[in-house]
């Protein structure tokens, strides 16, 4: 067959023709923009739309925030400013309320000579976390500052007597210590108990007398400052990192007792975690403005600040607690039951393998929860704490601010934003990290 | 923080516990510092400036209240209040007296299990509307949006007044003065109404304070004062007569201009009881001689403290109206120190 | 004799209580219990006796009391006069109706966010993810006092609307008037209307039932049923004959015909919104707290909701989509038809715990002064009546009351929804 055409057709190509440059309207910014904003006439529309969003949004932000008003003294000289730098109607930021405040909305009241401590604090906090966070690129050794950390940290913020963070060190010492012994001469349960009661019996009676007589004998300490003084942002962190600090223990016992087969320790775990999630965080902050000192013995009296750690953490043990079970849920079935033959008792397995495993999974989690509570600390503000937007409220009652809006939270949602976001990314990196290693 | 030091604050809560009891005047000596519950920001009663120092009318009181107990006006705590948690705190003990703009009544004299140690400034509710309304009288409101302040008397004066002149309105609650004063001025409420002190601060902060007037109707009686918690009456006394110090001050001429000259001794047997260089005042109070020159001292007399802080020459610019001695026509009248 | 039947004492012995496994569980049990109980005797007896010091009780007669406040966002009747127990119902009632109107906002704006983020539109898809992650990364409360200000700064005041040649003009032609105090809409009323029955006489929980409502519904429901059935016979004609008559305009005339008669009937006609004395008279006023609120929340909520949604479609396999094109759908009916019905299941889990979050959210309205239960009960009664133990505690139980009737609620639905799985 094809030897009869071989005659008739008069020309063949043996030759590649040399490939063409494709369409000018399939390259470049053209083709790019064909396929990804004008691909059909819906996708067109949506385009133009959002363009158009876009512009509006900007015409109306960009001259407002380029405003020259960093040097306003007051809303009447930023006025004044704007209105002999021609901005139209006097519209403009008047920024000169951020640069006198901003320390102020971060650092609150803290004394400002001492303002190295919440830095020193906080930075310090990610070297702590960092053997947590970055287990493949840091020594692990640092794990040993990491479990030191729970009791520098609050001493670099309060301050006051070495001696009170080391006692109550000590009383985790003497509780693990207790329990070594009580386990190997009794039975773990017995060893647990004994060991926790033995912890709380040195913090409860013991723990001040004796670092009051240290002090006495050694005063080694720092100028103490009082959580009155927190305030800003400075107190949102504070309290965001101190609830999920203190929930994490709470929330794996909590975890631990849903999980449990224990019928009455089941439904004391599912009472308080269901109810801590069902009522609003407001609810629980006006319990800690107005009620935790009237649960407490008559004439206990802590500051507002210390009441409502308690209240975020035991809000936040509650999310913990939900997060952490779904970590025990997330483990395959086999590494129970390998921790079962290797004849481990139940605080061993947990201890040794089920929580490690467990609590990695766990981590995205909890960051999310640090997130979600970090967010929730503005709430402070309706209780009459000096947080940002509590703060912005106390600076617009100044006779020079009196008025402004928008540039404080401008800033503060900027401050809020920075914070969460950069977080979640790295919360969802870890997410895709843990993937890859377990799937 | 692990839950160790919040176990151990209340361990040391606990222990405290038995100290609490023993009376709030030895209290705050102990501890060397008073805590004064103020509000979260008023113009010119109570707001902390770029330092984070508290400075206000309201304050003052305080700060007067500390130099005399402890002979220091800077050894003040300054615990910031809500309507909401202001009683509370003062109940559970948390702040040793309350010096927020907080009307004297009854229920809460009675009911409440409050003091009130005196008046520190007589107030009441007005209104404020824009001129441009043409309204004269608060009577003429009827279907009026007015902006209050939750939490307060003031929205029980306003429902009270509204129903017995039977005219309607419609309530924008809000929390902070700041607040309010931004619906007013962008026009989402026609009336602001909150004590006629307040009106004058807010107003004074605007752009063109001209353009809004103040009705002639005072709706209610709003006579403000520090209180303190019912049943302790020896630290009811040092505030009460730390107050009256101030006001009798200024009756007899007393300044922080002329404090040291005067306390060295005058002719009037008056000024030198209260300044302590004749009889035993203080010590009847359980504070020494020199108390109500040192509360003195702190921010002057009760003149000039108003003068800086509310008068006339300030933003504010209150007129002292009812607010003056009883000798210039006014309701200040202190008990005589005798 | 009897004797005989006793075990052996002597095999219990006290350490097996702790060594037995037998036994173990209920030790700790027991311990777990005494030490709960404890617990809750210890901060019982601090109560009372802080009380005591006081002078205080518990005692919930001031509910009874007349509360002195005036609420202006209220669906019931109420009067300064009315008991503190009434304020509190308006409080809950207002509670709902943002929680309700927000879930629904929020659920309609999330689906099309998360269905716009995986949109081929480059611009789109990146706007959705900025819209997503400033959302979800500023506080809620910020939120609502944003939306708040810019309602207030941004639209015209009332007396905008006034003089010869006013700055502002009401919209729709002249039916809706956009304020910053809010919105006006139209009313509908009813000329010959069949009046209100009052239930519950005086009490504190009294409410009006508008009969016209309740003919309207009842009408609804009667030609629903009607069409319901119209369509059963059009199923049973296609199957014995295999042709399905054309049902759509009897179906049409069923629902619309009586609605029509009834609503000539009862004289329907619109309340417009008119500008007089102070404030925008007659129509529905949607007051700007309740839209700040139920706008902040929406949008704070879509943006988790967005993302579940994402979520719930990128977890259907690409097999899914690839054999709807196979079979010719176009994208919008492969998504509708397809992906979403089985992202579904994925989808409402985490819903739910969302439609709680919106709920105990709505809790910040005093940040706007809306007057939800928070801002009546938790707020100016408390204040009023310094009942801070009673106000509160009640407060916590109603909103944990709410909350797991919602997730009872969602949480039959899922299952009816797993139901279909095979």
């Amino acid at each position: 067959m094809s030897g009869t055409h071989s005659h008739t057709v008069a020309f063949v190509r043996d030759t590649m023709l040399p490939e063409q440059a494709p369409p000018a309207s399939e390259v470049g910014a053209i083709g790019w923009a064909r396929h990804n904003l004008f691909s059909s006439w819906f996708n067109a529309i949506l385009t133009i739309a959002s363009l158009a969003a876009i512009y509006f949004v900007l015409a109306a932000i960009v001259p407002w925030i380029l405003s020259p008003t960093w040097d306003g003294t007051s809303l009447s000289n930023c006025r004044e400013t704007l209105a002999a730098a021609g901005h139209g109607d006097a519209h403009g930021a008047c920024w000169g309320v951020i640069k006198e405040r901003w320390i102020q909305l971060i650092f609150g009241f803290y004394p400002s000579h001492l303002y190295w401590r919440p830095i020193a604090a906080f930075v310090l906090l990610g070297v702590a976390l960092a053997p947590v966070l970055f287990s493949d690129r840091v020594p692990s050794k640092l794990l040993i500052f990491s479990l030191l950390y729970p009791f520098i940290f609050p001493w670099l913020l309060w301050g006051g007597t070495i001696w009170m963070p080391i006692a109550a060190m000590a009383g985790f010492v003497i509780g693990g210590l207790v329990y070594k012994f009580a386990s190997q001469a009794l039975s773990t349960l017995l060893g647990v108990i004994l060991g926790a009661a033995a912890a709380v019996i040195w913090w409860m009676v013991l723990a001040a007398p004796v670092s009051g007589a240290l002090e006495s004998i050694l005063p080694i300490g720092i100028e103490a400052v009082e959580s009155r003084k927190f305030g800003g942002f400075m107190l949102s962190v504070t309290i965001g990192v101190v609830a999920i600090a203190c929930s994490l223990p709470i929330g794996i016992v909590l975890a631990l007792g849903r999980q449990s087969d224990l019928m009455i320790v089941k439904y004391i775990c599912v009472g308080f975690i269901e109810f801590i999630r069902g009522v609003p965080l407001i609810t629980l902050l006006f319990v800690a403005s107005t009620l935790l000192n009237i649960f407490m013995p008559p004439g206990t009296n802590f500051d507002i600040i210390l009441r409502v750690l308690i209240m975020v953490t035991l809000f936040a043990s509650a999310y913990m607690a939900e997060v952490i079970r779904g970590g025990l849920a997330a483990l395959p079935r086999g590494q129970y039951e390998g921790a079962d033959s290797l004849g481990l008792d139940y605080w061993q397995a947990q201890r040794l393998i089920i929580m490690p495993q467990a609590l990695k999974i766990s981590i995205p989690g909890i960051v999310s929860t640090f997130i979600g509570v970090f967010k929730d600390t503005t709430l402070v503000s309706i209780i009459g704490l000096l947080d940002p937007l509590g703060l912005s409220n106390a600076i617009r009652a100044d006779a020079n601010w009196n008025g402004i809006v928008w540039e404080l939270y401008g800033f503060i949602a900027l401050l809020f934003f920075v914070f969460c976001f950069s977080m979640s990314r790295y919360s969802m990196y870890l997410e895709r990290k843990l993937q890859t290693g377990h799937r | 923080m692990k839950k160790s030091v919040i176990l151990g604050a209340m361990a040391f809560a606990g222990l405290a516990a038995g100290a609490a009891s023993a009376g709030t005047l030895d209290d705050v000596k102990a501890r060397g510092k008073l805590n004064c519950g103020v509000t979260v920001g008023l113009v010119g009663f109570a707001a902390p400036n770029a330092n984070g120092e508290w400075e206000g009318f309201d304050v003052a009181v305080c700060r007067a209240v500390a130099a005399a107990v402890l002979g220091d006006s800077t050894a003040v705590e300054f615990v910031p209040t809500t309507g909401k948690t202001r009683f509370t705190a003062l109940a559970s003990g948390e702040i040793d007296m309350l010096a927020r703009n907080t009307t004297w009544t009854f229920s809460r004299d009675v009911d409440l299990k409050f003091e009130f140690a005196g008046v520190n400034y007589y107030d009441g509710q007005g209104f404020m509307v824009p001129k441009e309304l043409g309204v004269s009288s608060a009577k003429e409101l009827d279907g009026a949006t007015v902006c209050i302040q939750t939490g307060t008397t003031t929205e029980l004066n306003l429902a009270d007044f509204f129903r017995s002149n039977n005219i309607s309105y419609e309530p924008v609650p809000i929390e902070t003065n700041a607040e309010a004063q931004q619906q007013y001025l962008a026009g989402a409420c026609d009336v602001y109404t909150t004590d006629a002190s307040g009106l004058a601060a807010t107003r004074a902060t605007f752009d063109d304070p001209g353009a809004h007037v103040l009705l002639p109707e005072i709706i209610s009686k709003e006579p403000l004062g520090p209180l303190v918690r019912h049943g302790d009456n020896e630290w009811g006394d040092v505030v009460r007569w730390t107050l009256n110090a101030l006001v009798a001050a200024e009756e007899l001429g007393i300044t922080s201009a002329n404090l040291s000259e005067m306390s060295a001794g005058t002719e009037n047997p008056e000024i030198n009881r209260l300044l302590g260089s004749e009889g035993t005042l203080g010590e009847m109070l359980g504070l020494d001689a020199a108390w109500a020159q040192n509360a003195i001292a702190s921010q002057g007399n009760y003149g000039e403290i108003f003068a800086k802080n509310i008068g006339e020459d300030t933003p504010v610019g209150l007129a002292r109206g009812l607010n003056a001695q009883w000798t210039e026509g006014g309701l200040l009248y202190a008990p005589p120190f005798r | 004799m009897s004797t005989l039947t006793d075990p052996p004492k002597e095999q219990f012995r006290l350490s097996m209580l702790l060594y037995d496994t037998r036994y173990r569980s209920a030790t700790i049990q027991v311990i777990a219990m005494l030490g709960f109980m404890l617990l809750a005797a210890w901060l019982i007896d601090n109560t009372l006796s802080n009380l005591a010091a006081q002078d205080k009780a518990i005692d919930f007669g001031f509910f009874t009391e007349s509360a002195g406040y005036d609420i202006n966002q209220r669906l019931l009747e109420y009067t300064s006069r009315d008991s503190h127990l009434r304020a509190a119902l308006m409080g809950l009632l207002n509670t709902l109706v943002v929680a309700v109107l927000g879930c629904i906002t929020a659920t309609i704006l999330g689906v099309i966010i998360g269905v716009l983020r995986l949109s081929s539109n480059w611009l789109v898809a990146r706007l959705m993810t900025i819209y997503v992650e400033l959302f979800r990364n500023v506080p809620v409360l910020l939120w609502i006092v944003f939306v708040m200000a810019i309602l207030i700064e941004t639209l015209p005041a009332p007396r905008a609307f006034r003089g010869e040649n006013p700055e502002a003009t009401m919209s729709l032609a002249d039916s809706v008037a956009v304020t910053n105090r809010g919105v006006y809409i139209p009313e509908p009323l009813f000329s010959r209307t069949l009046g209100d029955v009052h239930v519950f006489g005086e009490a504190a929980l009294r409410f009006d039932v508008s009969l016209d409502l309740i003919a309207i519904l009842a009408v609804l429901g009667l030609s629903l049923w009607g069409a319901h059935r119209v369509t059963l016979r059009a199923n049973r004609i296609q199957e014995a004959t295999g042709v399905r008559p054309k049902t759509w305009h009897v179906r049409t005339g069923i629902i619309v015909l009586p609605m029509l008669v009834l609503l000539i009937g009862l004289g329907f006609h619109l309340g417009y919104p008119a500008l007089k004395g102070f404030n925008f008279q007659g129509g529905t006023h949607l007051r700007n707290s309740l839209i700040a609120l139920w706008l902040a929340l929406s949008l704070y909520t879509a943006a988790f909701i967005a993302e579940i949604v994402r979520a719930g479609i990128m977890a259907i396999s690409k097999g899914q989509t690839e054999a709807a094109e196979a079979l010719g759908l176009r994208s919008n009916r492969i998504m509708s038809l397809v992906v979403l019905p089985q992202a579904l299941r994925v989808i409402i889990p985490p819903l739910i715990s969302n439609y709680l979050n919106l709920t105990k959210n709505s809790s910040l309205a005093i940040a706007v002064g809306y007057m939800d239960i928070t801002g009546t009960l938790g707020g100016i009664t408390m204040n009023q009546t310094g009942r801070e133990l009673e106000c509160v505690l009640l407060l916590m139980l109603v909103y944990l009351a709410i909350s797991l009737t919602i997730s009872g609620v969602m949480n039959w639905y899922n299952e009816a929804v797993k139901l279909k799985e095979r």
